[in-house]
C-alpha cells in the first residue's frame, strides 16, 4: 500500500474555450474504509484561481494553508492577484524545498489569466512542473483519468459542454477505481462566472 | 522556533521537517510514491561550427507516461544550453539555478558566459550533494574559446567529449554516434546524426518516445527546434470525437457565483511584471 493511496482520491482539470473546468471526487477513506463523503481537496486561491491537491489528506489541508498564506503575503505586497503561472512556481518551489522529505501531495493548478487565457498544469509529489493544453489528471484514480479523457477531450469546449464531457471523465473514472468516488465536485471557471456542480455518481 | 519557521518565508536550501514523518511511515511498510522521471535519450555532437543538442520528449512515472511532449533542453545562457535527465524536479530546478547565476554573473561582469563556468556550478552542487539530487546533464555551448560538450553525472563527475549521450536511451543513441559521427561535419549532417540517434532512443528504449527536439548552437546564433520530427502521430483518435448532450450528467446542486469586473486602471504607469 503507497501513502498516496491512503486515502484515495481523483483530480482532473480540462481546458475549453475561454474557460478552465477542474474537478474531483468527494471521497475521503482510510484505506477501505470511507471515512467522509464531501471531502474537499479543490480550494479556490482567488476568483480565477483553482489548486486541487491529490493525495495524503493531512498533507493537502497542511499544504492548502500555506499556500492560501503565501498568496495573502504576496497580495499585501503587490495589491494585485497571482498570475497563474506565477502560483505554479510558489507551488514548485515550496515542494522542491521538501525534496528529501516531501508532502504526498500532487497539485494541479487551474487558472484564468487577466486577458482569459486559461491555465492547468500539475507537478509531481517533488514539484517537477508540467504544463498543458488540454487536460491534467492526478490522484490514484490518474490510468483510468488518462485512458478518458484521452479519448472524451474535445479542443475549445463551449462551458457547458466542457461541464458534460469533465464529469463523464471523472465519473467513469472512478468507477473503475474502489478508493475514489462517492461522487464529485466540478467547478467551471470563465470570464463572467464560476459554476460550482456536485455529481451524483456510485456510492459504493 | 518552529513557528517562526513556517511563519516565515523560506531563504532558500533544503527543509528537512518531514524527513522522519516519512522515514516513520517508511518503515511501517507504507511503500513511498515514485517521482516523475524523464527515462530519457539524451545526446550532444560537436559539429564544424558549433554544437547540436537533441532529446526526446516524454516524461514518465513509472511505467505510466506523464508528459508526451516535455520540454528536456533547458535554457542557460543565449549561448548555453543543457539537456536533462533523470528525476525531473531535479534537473529542472538544478539547470533552473545555475541559469538564474549565470544571469546575475553576466550582469556583474558584463561578458558572456562561459561553458565551463555553468560545468563547475554544475558540478559542485551534485557533488555537494552526493548523487542524492539525480541529474544527469548533457551540456552544451559556444563560447569566446569556441565549442564545448559536456556530460555530467549526478555524482558531480563530468566527461568532455566530442559526442556523448545521457539517460535510459543512451546505449542506443551512443550505437548510432559509433558508427556514423565523423569531425568537422556540416550542421546539416550533424542534425541528421542527432535526430538518428534520438530516434534510435525513442524506437529502442520504452522509456524515450514522442518527438525529436533539436538545440543547434553556434558562434553567436542560436536555434532551438521544438518538435523538430515527429515520428509518433497520434493516429487512433475519433474523428467526430464523443458527444455527450448538455443536461446529461446527473446534478445533485449548482451554484453559480458572478465574477466582479476586473478593474483596470487607467491613469499612471502600468507596473512592470
Amino acid at each position: 500500500m503507497s501513502i498516496t493511496s491512503y486515502n484515495g482520491s481523483a483530480l482532473v482539470a480540462m481546458i475549453g474555450k475561454n474557460c478552465f473546468a477542474i474537478a474531483s471526487d468527494r471521497r475521503l477513506g482510510v484505506n477501505f474504509q470511507t471515512i467522509a463523503t464531501d471531502y474537499q481537496r479543490i480550494f479556490q486561491i482567488h476568483d480565477r484561481l483553482y489548486i486541487g491537491l491529490s493525495g495524503l489528506g493531512t498533507d493537502v489541508q497542511t499544504l492548502y494553508q500555506r499556500l492560501k498564506f503565501r498568496h495573502k503575503l504576496y497580495q499585501l505586497r503587490e495589491e494585485r492577484n497571482m498570475r497563474p503561472e506565477t502560483f505554479a512556481s510558489l507551488v514548485s518551489a515550496m515542494l522542491y524545498e521538501k525534496r528529501f522529505g516531501p508532502y504526498f501531495c500532487e497539485p494541479i493548478i487551474a487558472g484564468l489569466s487577466e486577458e482569459n487565457v486559461p491555465f492547468i498544469c500539475t507537478t509531481d509529489l517533488i514539484g517537477a512542473k508540467q504544463f498543458s493544453s488540454d487536460f491534467v489528471v492526478s490522484g490514484t484514480a490518474s490510468e483510468s483519468l488518462y485512458g478518458a479523457c484521452e479519448s472524451m477531450y474535445k479542443p475549445d469546449l463551449e462551458p457547458e459542454d466542457l461541464f458534460e464531457v469533465i464529469s463523464q471523465a471523472l465519473l467513469s473514472s472512478v468507477d473503475r477505481d474502489c478508493i475514489s468516488g462517492w461522487g464529485g465536485i466540478v467547478y467551471i471557471v470563465t470570464p463572467e462566472q464560476v459554476i460550482t456542480k456536485t455529481l451524483k455518481g456510485r456510492t459504493d | 522556533m518552529a513557528e517562526a519557521a513556517i511563519a516565515l518565508p523560506p531563504k532558500g536550501g533544503f527543509n528537512f521537517d518531514l524527513c522522519k514523518r516519512n522515514a516513520m511511515l517508511e518503515k511501517n511498510g507504507i511503500a513511498l510514491p515514485r517521482f516523475r522521471k524523464t527515462g530519457t535519450t539524451i545526446v550532444g555532437l560537436v559539429f564544424k561550427d558549433g554544437v547540436i543538442l537533441g532529446a526526446d520528449t516524454r516524461a514518465t512515472e513509472g511505467e505510466i507516461v506523464c508528459d508526451k511532449n516535455c520540454e528536456k533542453i533547458h535554457y542557460m545562457a543565449p549561448n548555453i544550453y543543457c539537456c536533462g535527465a533523470g528525476t525531473a524536479a531535479d534537473t529542472e530546478n538544478v539547470t533552473d539555478m545555475v541559469r538564474s547565476q549565470l544571469e546575475l554573473h553576466r550582469y556583474a561582469t558584463n561578458r558572456e558566459s562561459r561553458v565551463v563556468t555553468a560545468l563547475t556550478m554544475l558540478k559542485t552542487h551534485l557533488f555537494g550533494y552526493r548523487g542524492q539530487v539525480s541529474a544527469a546533464l548533457v551540456l552544451g555551448g559556444v563560447d569566446v574559446t569556441g565549442p564545448h560538450l559536456h556530460t555530467v553525472y549526478p555524482h558531480g563527475s563530468t566527461d568532455t567529449l566530442p559526442f556523448a549521450t545521457m539517460g535510459s536511451g543512451s546505449l542506443a543513441a551512443m550505437s548510432v554516434f559509433e558508427s556514423r559521427y565523423k569531425e568537422d561535419m556540416d550542421k546539416e549532417e550533424g542534425m541528421e546524426i542527432v535526430s538518428a540517434a534520438i530516434c534510435a532512443g525513442i524506437f529502442n528504449d520504452l522509456g524515450s518516445g514522442s518527438n525529436v527536439d533539436l538545440c543547434i548552437l553556434t558562434k553567436g546564433k542560436t536555434e532551438y527546434l521544438r518538435n523538430y520530427q515527429k515520428p509518433n502521430p497520434r493516429s487512433y483518435i475519433r474523428s467526430k470525437g464523443y458527444d455527450f448532450a448538455r443536461g446529461h450528467t446527473a446534478i445533485l446542486s449548482t451554484r453559480i457565483t458572478p465574477l466582479k469586473d476586473q478593474v483596470t486602471i487607467i491613469e499612471g504607469d502600468a507596473m512592470e511584471e
